[in-house]
């Protein structure tokens, strides 16, 4: 489709603007103003709607379609939340406000939200305190490590330097704890997929800091040894953050506080069902044990005895600013419309019914494709496309047929350590009408595999475009129409 | 059960299939081997209805007729209904990052155009899809300066927004780089003292255009002089007063990001907003954050894909550019939706009300026995006067008047305990201005 | 004489210069290469500096200088076309060259034998 800037006409307009009430005149010097205008696009409101409609057409949602995609929780966005979200007694409000004074009377709505929130947080993840403030799972995971650090700083133990990560974590974790100051060090996995508790003891040691787990973990599974593991990291001296990326498989059920972990990140955008955005925002509040409250980033709302809230920026050993005001707060919003009407005994069923539904898949297709891990998965399953790699009809081709099957893909590739992986979600949301559909494609394909692997590896033919030259793109990177 | 489709039935049937009897046996064959926890301490669940209307109530706790002057980087425009319609398709708000592209065609082109308007706006050749805000944003441009000369050193000027250094701040506390923040002048950034403290080990100088106290500031000759000394110069900036000013690009900058909340995303009480970051053709190799890019499928058809991902961290890992893994996408289809429907006209006549309000603003409260001007030679939408007493106590007197009057820089600047920021934006009118000077006269 | 590394770069020894490059199997393994970032003529390295990087759509890969020594020649080529290395790892793809260099380091290398022994370990 032809871009926005080929359906411009000079004089053309989108939108009315108030008149000018007081005299036309500007403090801007002549000499800095700009001597040609910006080149934006001058079209009818229509041709705009018009245009990012159709464009909507073009991509597929969890609204439109069964979107399995391992590890980002794909789950039904509940349409009031959107509804909330966009009352102006929420949306309009300056963030500015409850730092002035007498400021803080008129946003008492929102602090409750933020603040009740938190407590709900705390109670469902086990932790003394949750900081609301992260915009996103990896700015999450960032402030947790940022909290270990501060932890290590304070008792001036300044040797650790190093945090072990599992070689199946997600990239964002040693790219995180980069950042944090921190040298990632690979923990191997073993042959059933759960941490090398062998090779965590060699490596454990004075220099250690702490330890990054996914809790389950990438490969879908629930270690057996994460209360071993909590156990020797803290032994060692070292705290242990969860990953929270998988949150949905036992969110209800068991909580990350008393298994042992000591800070942990959440996204709301997956287990609390606020909408992906087609890539964000997100948000990743950040719980933690009593021993890292101290280092929690400021500011952080607080309840007074006579029941109104204030923010409270006392906390001498913080971390400091992480985000500019008090997190994604419309989405914090909408992620606590979620917690309320799930209630005590929802959160529990969002699991029960995540997990069952990804093991139905896994036994379904297990005849199938390969397991590396014959074991009972949690709320995603992972499958080796290795069987039909052999037969020259690889992961990402079978992913392309998905598409032309109504499907959004599994997340595809990951975990590195499993070759031509496909991490099928779910998630509670989903009927068992449409996880037999998905069911009876993914048969399809491999039975296609065996008899005609070009009708797989000329997939896509139904979208918009076909394959497309990845390697063109990064070779001459045109990035803009200037 | 809210929004989990499946029966007792269904659930009974699936839970055969997998060869448990129930529940239970599910989880420990899951080797979940821990009792249920104990959520006494939550509400039981509530319907639709009661949410929505607890909610209201809350919403109707927060100030909504307050007649605001308070900007600081944040402020309140006009956003037409276009914005939220588009942002409201669910084809858009609930997919995923396009790592399908031929699913996420409309997401991606979206992308595309909004890093065309962002280049457009700033002058600057290459745009990222967004980040998190504007302070993330500075932060990561920052990093990237030390990335690309190896240097650790930052100068950066105090005129720069306040709530962005005390970010900065805290990310660098664990990294080897060594911030130096130089004083601002009376309004503006003390171009010579700021250059005073650039040398050979400066990484970057960071500066804010219009800066934290409203003032424009010319950068041509000082980013020559900040070259010179092989640095890279950085510049946070307010995306609709580009529409007026002359746009970073033409002043020589290496980095431009901002903060883009301005352009069609509502305040929200902090977030989500909108981060964006340009750079030039040189140092595309070396920018965080997702790009997408233009290219063709197999059929020679124009499409577009996310790109130069040897950047990110899913394969560079702990050396990736930065750790960020996603961009604020809906809230960058909202900037482009309102840049497109506001377009080349509209945002210049938006701006221009802005100038000509802030200047009847200014001139009004001037008028005001006891207000005095501070600098104010160059400015957009905002300006600062000095108050005769504490600022912050006065805002909290005119605040029960039902005004936010603006900003009290006390907060920030220790010296400057007297002085106001007061931002005017086109949603303003004479008469909200008239009595606003009105009402502070009569207070002080 | 040509060396060879772990970290499989080939560096060819020419007169007074050492030529260097990644081999062909480091160029199949990373795909098509879609950039390559180049040393800066003059810059003085010691071993294990970080010399370039090579990328491809799915992977990136920080080349290490095998040798101390000054830059005095990098292949420009490769800016425009990074596809050379594909096409021509061992030859046409060189990326520097290096002057100054101890001949004694060379001695931690492989040669055409022990690389190709290593590669069949691997």
């Amino acid at each position: 489709m032809s871009l926005i800037f080929t359906k411009s006409k000079n004089g053309r307009r989108g939108s009315t603007i108030p008149k000018c009430d007081v005299p036309k005149c500007s403090a801007i010097p002549d000499k800095m103003r700009r001597s040609t205008s910006a080149e934006l696009p001058e079209v009818s409101e229509l041709d705009a709607v018009r245009h990012f409609s159709l464009l909507s057409l073009k991509n597929i949602g969890v609204d439109t379609n069964f979107y399995p995609l391992g590890s980002c929780t794909m789950k039904y966005n509940p349409k009031f939340h959107e509804q909330v979200a966009a009352l102006p007694g929420f949306s309009a409000l300056h963030p500015l406000l409850p730092q002035l004074r007498n400021g803080g009377a008129l946003t008492q709505g929102a602090l409750e939200v933020l603040y009740e929130s938190e407590q709900i947080l705390n109670d469902l993840l086990g932790f003394s305190r949750t900081t609301m403030q992260p915009l996103a799972g990896a700015h999450g995971e960032l402030t947790g490590v940022m909290l270990i650090a501060a932890y290590h700083k304070d008792r001036q133990d300044n040797e650790r330097k190093i945090m072990l990560i599992p070689d199946a974590a997600h990239g964002t974790n040693p790219a995180s704890a980069a950042i944090a100051g921190f040298k990632p060090r690979e923990v191997a996995t073993n042959a059933e997929g759960d941490v090398d508790i062998e090779n965590l003891k060699q490596q454990l040691g004075p220099e250690v800091a702490g330890i990054m787990l996914t809790c389950p973990n990438t490969l879908g599974l629930f270690d057996r040894n994460v209360a071993e593991i909590c156990e020797l990291v803290h032994q060692a001296g070292g705290l242990c953050y969860c990953d929270g990326a998988n949150l949905n498989a036992i969110i209800g059920r068991i909580r990350p506080g008393d298994l042992g972990f000591d800070v942990m990140h959440v996204n709301l955008h997956k287990t609390f069902a606020t909408p992906h955005g087609g890539g964000g925002p997100g948000s990743g509040p950040v719980g933690v044990a009593e021993c890292l409250v101290p280092y929690l980033p400021i500011s952080e709302v607080v309840k007074r005895d006579d029941g109104t809230y204030t923010l409270d920026y006392s906390f001498q050993k913080s971390i400091g600013y992480i985000a500019p005001f008090y997190g994604n707060f419309a989405i914090i919003l909408r992620a606590y419309a979620y917690m309320l009407s799930q209630g005590r005994d929802g959160f529990k069923r969002i699991s029960e019914n995540a997990v069952l539904s990804a093991n139905y898949i896994r036994v379904k297709l297990a005849p199938f494709f390969d397991q590396i891990y014959d074991r009972n998965c949690m709320h995603e399953c992972i499958f080796a496309g290795t069987r039909q790699s052999a037969k020259g009809v690889n992961t990402l081709d079978m992913a392309k047929a998905l598409i032309d099957r109504g499907i959004h893909p599994p997340t595809i590739y990951f975990p590195l350590i499993v070759p031509e992986a496909l991490m099928i979600e779910p998630t509670e949301t989903e009927s068992k009408e449409t996880i037999d559909e998905f069911i009876q494609a993914m048969i399809e394909i491999a039975e296609l595999v065996e008899t005609d692997p070009e009708a797989i590896t000329s997939c896509p033919k139904t979208t918009p475009v076909r394959r497309l030259d990845e390697t063109q793109a990064a070779r001459n990177p045109v990035l803009a129409e200037l | 059960m809210p929004y989990i489709a499946n029966t007792d039935e269904d659930r009974q049937l699936m839970l055969e299939t997998i060869g448990c009897a129930d529940f239970d046996e599910m989880w420990r064959k899951s080797d979940i081997h821990f009792p249920d926890c104990n959520l006494l301490e939550i509400a039981e669940g509530k319907s639709e209805f009661e949410v929505v209307k607890y909610l209201h109530e809350l919403a109707g706790k927060n100030a909504v007729d307050l007649v605001s002057f308070l900007g600081a980087g944040y402020y309140d425009h006009l956003i037409p209904a276009a914005v939220d319609a588009v942002t409201s398709r669910s084809e858009f708000y609930t997919a995923y990052t396009p790592y399908q592209p031929e699913a996420s065609q409309g997401t991606l082109q979206t992308i595309y155009e909004y890093q065309s308007m962002i280049c457009r706006l700033t002058g600057m050749p290459i745009s990222n899809a967004s980040m998190y805000d504007g302070g993330t944003a500075l932060f990561e441009a920052m990093m990237m300066s030390c990335r690309v000369t190896r240097r650790r050193q930052v100068v950066i000027s105090e005129a720069v927004s306040p709530i962005f250094r005390t970010m900065i701040e805290s990310y660098s506390s664990n990294l080897d780089v060594e911030l130096i923040v130089v004083p601002a002048g009376i309004d503006d950034s003390n171009q010579q003292e700021l250059i005073k403290a650039v040398s050979k080990d400066t990484a970057c100088v960071v500066v804010q255009y219009p800066n934290a106290f409203g003032t424009i500031e010319a950068w041509q000759d000082f980013n020559q002089q900040v070259h010179t000394h092989k640095a890279l110069s950085v510049c946070s900036c307010y995306p609709i007063a580009l529409s007026l000013l002359t746009p970073p690009g033409e002043m020589d900058f290496d980095i431009v990001t901002g903060e883009g909340q301005s352009m069609g995303i509502p305040l929200n009480f902090g977030g989500p907003y909108l981060g964006f970051m340009a750079v030039t053709k040189k140092h595309v190799r070396k920018m965080p954050g997702r790009i997408c890019g233009k290219t063709v499928d197999l059929d020679g058809k124009e499409g577009y894909v996310l790109t130069l991902q040897a950047r990110e961290q899913h394969i560079r890992r702990a050396g990736a550019m930065s750790n960020i893994c996603s961009n604020e996408n809906l809230c960058a289809l909202s900037a482009l939706v309102y840049l497109t429907c506001l377009g080349k006209q509209g945002l210049i006549e938006v701006a221009e009300l802005c100038a000509s309000k802030a200047v009847f603003a200014r001139n009004e409260l001037l008028k005001i026995a006891g207000v005095e001007a501070v600098g104010g030679e160059a400015f957009f939408n905002e300006f600062i006067i000095k108050l005769p007493g504490d600022a912050s106590e006065i805002v909290g007197r005119m605040i029960d008047k039902g005004f936010a009057p603006g900003f009290p820089l006390g907060r920030y600047y220790p010296d400057r305990k007297d002085q106001l920021l007061v931002a005017v934006t086109e949603k303003r009118t004479r008469e909200e201005i008239k009595a606003l000077a009105n009402a502070l006269e009569a207070l002080l | 004489m040509k060396y060879f590394t772990e970290e499989h770069e080939w560096i060819q020894i020419d007169g007074n210069e050492a030529i260097m490059g990644i081999t062909e199997h480091a160029a199949n393994e990373l795909g098509d290469i879609t950039y390559v970032e180049l040393p800066e003529e003059g810059n003085e390295l010691i071993v294990g500096d970080q010399l370039g990087v090579v990328e491809s759509v799915k992977a990136a890969s920080d080349i290490y200088s095998p040798l101390g020594g000054t830059v005095v020649a990098v292949n420009e080529a490769l800016e425009d076309n990074p596809e050379l290395i594909n096409e021509s790892a061992e030859a046409k793809g060189w990326i520097c060259k290096l002057t100054d260099f101890d001949e004694s380091e060379l001695n931690d290398l492989m040669k055409s034998s022990g690389y190709e022994k290593y590669l069949k370990s691997l």
